[in-house]
């Protein structure tokens, strides 16, 4: 019974910092966005701070900014996430079936996750300046919406879909043998065999790499920030808070921006989990 | 012999998308300033002149030094209280495991921005900001969770035999993390360093948000402020060269720990 107590008493020791650093930075920061953004409060004009209860939230939700900037943000994350999945379960298919060049292909993989994602950000952008790059001749694509969701969703592409498909190799990795080759001799095609057997069978590994990619790709910024700055309509709502708050000091606006994503992320996540459930 | 050659053509396929973007930024480092706005994809005269130059500014130099202090204290700090609470979750037998698992996991999910706008009202009434403590005190909190993840799962790896018959040659619990499980986790512990150490060196948001000059700016947020050098000719082979004297090094230790990285990378979403 003491030797318990004791080991319980070792382990909140143990795991404390850890906890506290995680709570202490974000738990209270958070309860301070939340009372910032019932602020109407502006470093430029710091005397006029004030109250504002939903002032914000309303001047926010009623404004063209909020709107279009989650659907562009919508729009990155679907298409990204998609192709993601598709060329990540293609290569995970890959990693796990090709024999010849295997530790070149499972090397090779891994640059563009080790690859800051200012640096990839940059590489693409200045691979489709005109005059600069070699892609894009004289047409300028972060000059005009669709192309320049075009590039900034390549670039995601390219940077994360290494990460997709390690998520789904792990999967892979632990359908046993024996279930393919039943299924073999029962006569189905590899199409079949894919849909039937290998897709059921990793399902939670797909439902984790996609809820990780999602609210990644969600949150998406560095990449707008370096190709577009959130011109020709490509802000994204990360873009929007970080515009409100660092570059107009609109401490109140940006934070009511804020809490409205993280709820966002809350409800993708949620969503998530709850597919989850309902499945298995 | 069919088989032979399919895989070699997926690999080879997959090894050009994965290095073009990079070999095209090796070729617009390598490109002479005069020859920038040639559009080819290989640099016509080689010159190094864009490496040179960048050990004479110290907006380069500078950010080098703050990204390489901010990510080693703020990973080292992480991966030390990573090893207390993973072992912890992996050995013990105490209700706050889950606690501590979940919140990480929430963490994980967490959007950076909403803790952009407190942290920088907060960080300039404490001074903190613009300063070497205003990036790793989030830098730390934001990688615990991986750390503590990858870390956990190198430990259940380890027999608990190891340290049973540690504790009952008399050593303490903590005794036989530090002369026993340490020891035998040291591949894990290095793998958690490097993957901990990679998150903080590419930050970028916090990077840009609480720092305003050379006293704490990292490179990722420099290369960004690089280019309002001037208004009509942008050093496209300055920037290029600065951002693979940043990639080259994490790449290359990233490739040397190849089999570990993927190990510890999948090991979460089996179990998830």
């Amino acid at each position: 019974m003491n030797r318990i107590r004791t080991e319980r008493r070792l382990g909140w020791l143990m795991a404390g910092p850890a906890l506290l650093l995680m709570t202490a930075v974000t738990v209270v920061p958070v309860l301070r966005t939340v009372a910032l953004s019932l602020e109407s409060y502006s470093l430029s004009a710091p005397g006029e701070r004030a109250f504002a209860g939903l002032g914000n939230y309303r001047e926010i939700l009623t404004s063209g900014d909020w709107w279009r900037d989650l659907s562009s943000t919508v729009i990155l994350t679907v298409t990204s996430v998609g192709i993601e999945f598709v060329l990540g379960f293609a290569l995970a298919l890959a990693m796990h079936k090709v024999l010849w060049g295997r530790q070149l292909l499972r090397t090779v993989v891994l640059v563009p996750y080790a690859v800051l994602t200012v640096v990839s950000a940059f590489a693409f952008r200045f691979a489709f300046q005109p005059s600069v790059g070699f892609v894009g001749g004289d047409f300028n694509w972060l000059g005009e919406t669709w192309s320049a969701y075009t590039v900034i969703v390549l670039t995601e592409v390219w940077k994360t879909t290494p990460f997709m498909a390690l998520m789904l190799l792990a999967g892979l990795v632990t359908v046993p043998g024996e279930v393919h080759e039943a299924a073999k001799v029962d006569g189905a095609g590899a199409w079949q065999r894919l849909w039937r057997v290998t897709i059921p069978a990793i399902r939670s590994a797909i439902m984790v790499a996609l809820l990780f990619r999602t609210l990644d790709a969600f949150r998406i910024f560095d990449t707008v920030y370096i190709q577009t700055q959130g011109a020709v309509g490509t802000e994204t709502l990360s873009f929007l808070s970080y515009r409100f708050l660092i570059r107009d000091l609109e401490v109140g606006l940006g934070s009511a921006v804020s809490v409205l994503l993280f709820v966002c992320v809350a409800m993708i996540a949620a969503g998530f989990v709850r597919a989850f459930r309902g499945e298995s | 012999m069919k088989r032979r050659v399919a895989d070699i053509l997926v690999t080879l396929t997959v090894a050009v998308w994965t290095l073009a973007p990079i070999a095209w930024v090796v070729s617009l480092s390598l490109k002479p300033a005069t020859l920038q706005n040639d559009g080819r994809f290989l640099p016509a005269s080689p010159t190094l002149d864009n490496y040179t130059g960048l050990f004479t500014k110290p907006v380069f130099t500078s950010a080098l030094g703050n990204s390489v202090g901010i990510s080693l204290i703020a990973t080292t700090v992480s991966v030390i209280v990573a090893i207390f609470a993973a072992y912890a979750i992996a050995r013990l037998a105490f209700r706050g495991s889950g606690l501590v698992l979940g919140t990480a996991l929430c963490l994980t999910m967490f959007p950076a921005i909403a803790l952009v706008g407190p942290l920088f009202t907060l960080w300039t009434e404490l001074g903190l900001f613009d300063t070497w403590l205003g990036l790793i005190i989030p830098y730390v909190s934001f990688s615990l969770p991986l750390a503590i993840w990858l870390l956990t799962s190198f430990f259940r790896t380890i027999p608990r035999a190891l340290e049973e018959s540690a504790q009952v040659d008399g050593a303490t619990r903590l005794q036989a993390l530090v002369r026993v499980v340490l020891p035998a986790a040291v591949p894990g512990v290095v793998t958690t360093f490097l993957l901990t150490f990679l998150g903080c060196w590419g930050e970028f948001l916090f990077a840009i948000s609480l720092t305003s000059t050379e006293a704490s700016r990292t490179v990722p947020a420099a290369l960004a402020f690089f280019t309002g050098d001037s208004e009509f000719q942008q050093p496209y082979g300055a920037i290029a060269a600065a951002a693979l004297m940043v990639t080259v090094p994490v790449v290359v230790l990233v490739l040397l720990a190849q089999r570990r990285i993927v190990a510890g990378l999948t090991s979460g979403a089996v179990k998830g």
